[in-house]
């Protein structure tokens, strides 16, 4: 639990809350991009601890709730054609257009949920007669793993695995926000996890094409609270830096050997993603060298396209227009049991945070 | 435990389910040898007991992977969730019925195992095995064994457990470590090394739920055991039953630092997490101190805490306050928690 209690501790907690309340003069929206900063943020009790001029929005970064509903239909597809599909858990319940994932299994799929994609090469092994694919959705964090996957695969000979791919990226996210009419953030938390993997140069361009204050953070509750203390400060002082909160962590130049093996395995280009829709540039797609692990090349589905569903908001809700509680179908049509969209059953998504978690 | 040996064969097969000799030589030669006891041995198609007072019966069923975990097995598990059960009605549990559903090719030494996991835990719990039954189901339409037991306990005499009874400012003290089961399941069936190994809490509670009752009497007010589902369903459906609001603190949950960091590496939360050998109470402020030293004193309940109180605020909702003194709902558990994608 090193580096996890010393960041739990609530004197420090406290006296950097203070510390937030005597620095702000005036109102202030800062998205945290992080689904797990959301939830970390619900789950704490710190949006009440805020003083009331600091909004906190809440980003698109869950990597459940930007998945296209076109893929998960594709897994689905996959899954009803005897594929064997591997997925981690919290995407298994998402609503596809008909039905999740875990109720195609209820129906006879063979799912299996794992922990690592390379146990999905490992399944594959194990059934040779049969196709595996590994559903590899995720930002910038799980990307080296599922790359990984695909190298594992090659050299073990393993020729019935595949990988459905849907790795979105965070910077061409925030430009996109940034960029829209409605657009009223003042700062962002930069996520953590992600800037492990990727390091924090990609977001200098950013802060100064968009002249706003991007603080790299952790996800404990001394974490939340330095980096917004360390936005809010940046804004009342009216500069606009890259600063990293999260550096105990988190290294300018990323984890080189993780990025190594994403360049390897995936390329960038256009992607998909939920309730926003394609953005030019902002995802990974794998290479054509790879072409025989490309579930979506090896397999006839990339017919399958399908439309959201028009009464959930997700999409606004994904670029901080609204706060789940605006949504009119919050906590009534849509809810944990019976979800119209992603957020809503992400272990990461807003407005299970918010359903979860805090006094409305 | 008398070792059993030549039974004469290796795996339970379709006929050990028939009815016929193969299923009398399964009885005879391993269950009614282990559980030996006057209702038992008369081999009657059920047993008559004696009550003086009301009893309590509860039953269920136990369909777990694995069979064999750290600090249990399908078997102890079998007796210690019934006991348990009736003793949080308030009862004293005297008597079990034992039924097992067995998958063809379960090795027959592993049976063997559960029954004497059972004869041991029902042994430590005080209870007979009086009554059971033994299906054999085809390879494929089980998962190696299922079994159910009914417990039958009779009322302590003091005992008035009682939602009614539950007022403003009662207390909420929990027994032990909460977590400790799902997460012992959770590393065996995923083979997860952790750098400690964490054991299933598994145990009966009845004796030290008997001396709360002996001392405290009628003001013992619930007994609750969040097994499925974990503290954060019951005190959810505690909270709905009454009508009244939780309040508890995060700080004051004791959970051992290992299970911590377990939940935190697979991002599951630990108030959802099962347990086995937990329980709640609640009981008025003013023996609160009391039953909490009582509590400590007992072996099964020496890491007893307070962890909150009951409120006329929030009707319904259960409010925890965070570690950094920040407040939020605590909402019941919604299917299974999953593993997280990061």
């Amino acid at each position: 639990m090193k580096y996890l209690a010393e960041y739990r501790n609530l004197e420090e907690t406290k006296k950097v809350l203070d510390e937030i309340h005597n620095i702000t003069k005036h109102e202030w929206n800062i998205m945290e991009i992080c689904g797990g900063q959301t939830h970390g943020l619900v789950k704490n009790g710190i949006l009440e601890l805020l003083p009331e001029k600091v909004r906190m929005i809440h980003g698109p970064g869950c990597p459940v709730c930007v998945t296209p509903l076109n893929l998960i239909d594709k897994a689905i597809d996959l899954l009803e054609k005897g594929v064997i599909v591997c997925s981690f858990g919290d995407m298994i319940r998402v609503p596809g257009s008909k039905k999740s994932l875990l109720e195609a299994k209820a129906l006879g799929g063979d799912l299996r949920i794992l922990y690592s994609p390379l146990e999905a090469v490992a399944v594959a092994k194990e059934n040779p007669t049969k196709e595996v694919v590994f559903f590899a959705v995720g930002f910038e964090t799980t990307a080296p793993a599922n790359a990984l996957s695909v190298l594992h695969a090659e050299k073990e000979g393993v020729t019935n695995y595949s990988i459905l791919a849907s790795h979105v990226l965070v910077p061409p996210a925030m430009e996109a926000i940034l960029d829209d009419e409605f657009c009223t953030i003042d700062a962002f938390l930069g996520a953590g996890h992600v800037c492990a993997i990727m390091g924090t140069e990609e977001y200098e361009p950013l802060v100064t094409k968009y002249k706003i204050p991007i603080v790299v953070t952790g996800f404990e509750p001394l974490d939340l609270v330095q980096g917004i203390y360390m936005a809010v400060k940046q804004l009342e002082e009216n500069r606009f830096e890259l600063e990293n909160q999260y550096a105990r962590v988190v290294k300018k130049e990323g984890n080189v050997a993780a990025k190594n093996v994403i360049n390897q395995v995936f390329e960038i280009g256009t992607r998909e993603w939920r309730g926003i829709g394609e953005i030019p540039n902002s995802g990974y797609v794998i290479k054509s060298k790879y072409k025989n692990y490309d579930a979506e090349a090896k397999f006839n589905i990339s017919h399958i396209k399908v439309p959201e569903n028009s009464s959930c908001i997700a999409g606004e809700i994904l670029r901080g227009i609204k706060k789940p509680a605006e949504c009119a179908q919050f906590g009534k049509a849509c809810n944990p049991s019976n979800p119209l969209g992603a957020p809503m059953v992400s272990s990461e998504g807003a407005c299970a945070a918010y359903y979860h978690f805090s006094i409305i | 435990m008398e070792k059993i040996v030549d039974i004469g064969f290796e795996t339970i097969h379709l006929g050990h389910g028939s009815g016929g000799e193969l299923t009398r030589n399964l009885l005879d030669k391993i269950i009614f040898k282990t559980f030996s006891n006057p209702f038992l041995d008369q081999k009657h198609d059920g047993s008559i007991v004696e009550f003086n007072e009301k009893i309590a019966i509860s039953t269920d069923s136990f369909v777990i992977t694995p069979i064999f975990f750290k600090g249990g097995d399908i078997g102890s598990l079998a007796v210690h969730g019934t006991v348990n059960d009736v003793a949080m009605c308030g009862a004293i549990p005297k008597y079990l019925s034992l039924a097992f559903i067995i998958e063809e090719g379960l090795k027959v030494s592993d049976f063997i195992k559960i029954v004497q996991s059972i004869k041991k835990a029902a042994d430590e719990s005080g209870v007979l095995i009086i009554t059971g039954d033994t299906k054999v189901v085809e390879r494929g339409k089980g998962d190696k064994i299922f079994i159910n037991t009914t417990g039958f306990g009779e009322m302590h005499s003091k005992a008035n457990i009682s939602i009614q009874n539950i007022l403003e400012n009662d207390v909420i003290i929990v027994n032990s470590f909460i977590a400790q089961h799902g997460m012992a399941i959770m590393s065996d069936r995923e083979g997860l090394e952790f750098e400690t190994t964490i054991k299933s809490d598994s145990t009966n509670l009845n004796y030290l739920v008997k001396d709360l009752l002996d001392e405290f009497g009628n003001n013992i007010k619930m007994f609750r055991d969040p097994t499925r589902g974990g503290l954060g369903t019951v005190l959810h459906e505690i909270a709905n039953d009454i009508s009244k609001g939780v309040f508890i603190k995060e700080t004051d949950i004791p959970i051992e630092k290992q299970v911590a960091a377990a939940c935190e590496m697979l991002g599951l939360d630990p108030l959802y997490v099962a347990n086995e050998g937990v329980f709640l109470t609640i009981v008025s402020k003013e023996i609160a101190s009391e039953v909490l030293q009582l509590m400590r004193n007992h072996s099964k309940g020496k890491n007893a805490a307070i962890i909150g109180f009951v409120t006329n605020n929030h009707p319904k909702k259960v409010v925890m306050e965070s570690s950094i003194g920040g407040k939020r709902i605590v909402s019941p558990l919604v299917g299974e928690q999953l593993p997280r994608i990061c």
